[in-house]
């Protein structure tokens, strides 16, 4: 089976932690006709890292770094949550008891009707990709995505 | 290797030499120069007052003042008639130091020249791509004479255009460049951008690179980044301008062409000679000057002398890169640093990006001094711990070589000034 399907492009952009920095990050982005689907910033007193689900990966990036940014593309997993409480405290127990290590996550609000969906960073994509599918996790794919 | 015999001299033959040169010199400016007659007949000063070369102790300082007292024309020792060049130093306060030079001074200058190109391995095959600006800085002119006069095919591109400079480097198939090291790295950076593989696509095999202080880090960047043996020299306008000192392939320190200049390390607080092999002031006497003799000028850089017999055979005094400028030297909560040691740092970590700089603030009492630096791909990751474990990396190496704490900042790519010249590397808003 191609697992490939189930990783999630992300763009990461540093940032230095003064004004204006994210709406520059978000206005190279609009110009160059990427629109962001889902968006998280984790930041410092010094600097941030805004991180991005696009429809437009490529463009994002090459539109990043031509405007002197310094970005990085990676890989996240998109798991679907029951918008219910204790959804993700059930995501979380699978995800301990399969020993995967969450570098972090983040939410993509609105994605679908009564269930949230989180974005996760593994350390370890693949083996996160294997285990979850042997388990009772909705994990969506790159085309679930887009089509949000 | 070497070319000249004078560069295989025995130390005594060069004590020998510098005094008997030494002797003739204080007579020639005792005639023609006012203020060294005067500065000389004040504490009773002449030829006879020289044995030794340790008698050169005698002889009183020459400084950067003297130079903007004597503005412009007062040191020379020869009639306007005999000068045939101008050059001077750009003064960052007050009038430059102007320099001057007979058209013996100019074959004197480009035979140094010549030596310090000779030991760095280039020869009358090479092409040779000059990026320094031709202008009353001594560094353009100073290496074109001695470049032609070693008979090396010239480029004379001056400063400017880097993308037309990397055209011009590529297409003419240049195997020499001589500009700053920090120059350098912008010419490797831009061709980067052009889609150019400088260790590919050129054919530089040499790099000679001077006029501003630069670290072991960053010579194995530049070589790496250009595919070149990358060179250093070392001089100073006042003195002749380059060809004062340069490096042999053992790169190991700059032979100082002690059977022109007498080189001296003091302390600069007090003036006294240092223990052989310390650090001071570096202090420097001219022997073959026509125009503008000078006697134990203060250079204000701060390095130390090697007098040891080099693998290459020669004798002379090899000087160290030096680690800062004694008005360079930054005193942070009462602490003294050079730019120098922090680059070593900088340039230690893999993938930092050879552009920082350092602020410093009074922040009350206290003395705040920050270390910018600008991220790239080897700087950023995706991740808050990896991002902090390397700042933290960065700091803990920082405070073991200072001894104090300088916190680093990573900020944006570009976010910091570029220099043709010279690179600006500290910004001090405490005003003392
Ligand atoms: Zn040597």
């Amino acid at each position: 089976m191609d697992t490939e399907v189930y990783k999630i492009d992300q763009i990461s952009v540093f940032i230095e932690n003064k004004k204006g920095r994210f709406f520059s990050v978000t206005k190279v982005l609009k110009e160059a006709g990427v629109n962001i689907r889902a968006m998280s910033l984790a930041d410092t007193v010094d600097f941030g890292i805004l991180r991005f689900i696009v429809d437009k990966p490529k463009v994002a990036y090459d539109a990043l770094m031509d405007k002197d940014f310094i970005a990085r593309k990676n890989s996240v997993l998109a798991i679907a949550v029951d918008d219910e409480c204790g959804g993700l405290s059930n995501l979380l127990g699978i995800i301990t008891k399969e020993d995967l290590n969450v570098e972090y996550m983040y939410t993509f609000i609105n994605a679908l009707e009564k269930k949230a969906v989180m974005l996760f960073r593994f350390e370890d994509i693949d083996v996160a990709i294997e285990k979850l599918l042997s388990s009772d996790v909705e994990l969506l794919n790159r085309d679930y995505i887009k089509n949000v | 290797m070497w070319d000249n015999p004078k560069n295989l001299l025995s130390r005594q033959d060069i004590e020998n030499l510098q005094t008997e040169l030494l002797r003739e010199n204080i007579d020639y400016a005792f005639s023609n120069v006012k203020f060294y007659k005067e500065k000389f007949s004040k504490i009773g000063i002449n030829k006879s007052s020289i044995n030794s070369i340790e008698d050169i102790q005698k002889l009183p300082f020459t400084t950067k003042e003297d130079f903007r007292d004597n503005y412009p024309f007062g040191l020379f020792a020869v009639p306007m008639k005999n000068i045939v060049r101008i050059h001077a130093s750009s003064g960052t306060t007050g009038k430059p130091t102007v320099v001057g030079y007979t058209k013996k001074d100019i074959d004197t200058w480009s035979d140094l020249v010549a030596r310090v190109a000779r030991s760095a391995s280039v020869t009358d095959e090479d092409i040779v791509h000059i990026a320094f600006g031709y202008g009353l800085f001594t560094g353009g002119f100073g290496l074109h004479y001695g470049l032609e006069k070693l008979g090396a095919a010239i480029v004379p591109a001056s400063s400017g255009n880097t993308k037309r400079q990397i055209m011009l480097i590529k297409d003419y198939g240049a195997t020499v460049l001589v500009c700053t090291p920090s120059y350098a790295m912008h010419i490797a950076e831009v061709a980067k951008e052009l889609g150019i593989n400088p260790k590919e696509d050129l054919c530089l095999r040499v790099g000679m690179f001077g006029a501003e202080p630069w670290s072991e880090g960053l010579r194995k960047k530049l070589e790496e980044a250009l595919g070149i043996k990358a060179y250093d020299n070392y001089g100073l306008s006042e003195a002749m301008g380059p060809g004062v000192a340069g490096e042999c392939e053992t790169q190991n320190g700059m032979h100082i062409y002690e059977d022109n200049f007498i080189a001296e390390i003091i302390d600069p607080d007090t003036g006294r000679p240092v223990k052989d092999g310390e650090y001071g002031e570096l202090v420097i006497t001219t022997l073959t000057k026509e125009a503008l003799p000078l006697f134990r000028y203060r250079t204000r850089d701060i390095t130390r002398l090697n007098k040891e017999k080099c693998a290459c055979g020669s004798i002379f005094a090899r000087m160290d890169k030096p680690i800062g400028r004694t008005d360079d030297m930054m005193i942070i909560r009462g602490v003294n640093i050079f730019p120098s040691q922090i680059e070593e740092v900088l340039f230690g970590i893999d993938g930092i990006s050879p552009h920082y700089q350092i602020v410093i603030n009074r922040v009350g009492a206290l003395d705040d001094a920050v270390i910018l630096v600008e991220a790239n791909e080897h700087l950023f990751f995706d991740d808050m711990k990896h991002q902090r474990m390397l700042v933290d990396e960065i700091n803990a190496e920082l405070k073991s070589a200072l001894g104090i704490e300088i916190k680093v900042k990573i900020v944006e790519p570009s976010s910091i000034e570029r220099s043709i010249g010279k690179a600006k590397r500290i910004i001090d808003n405490r005003k003392i």
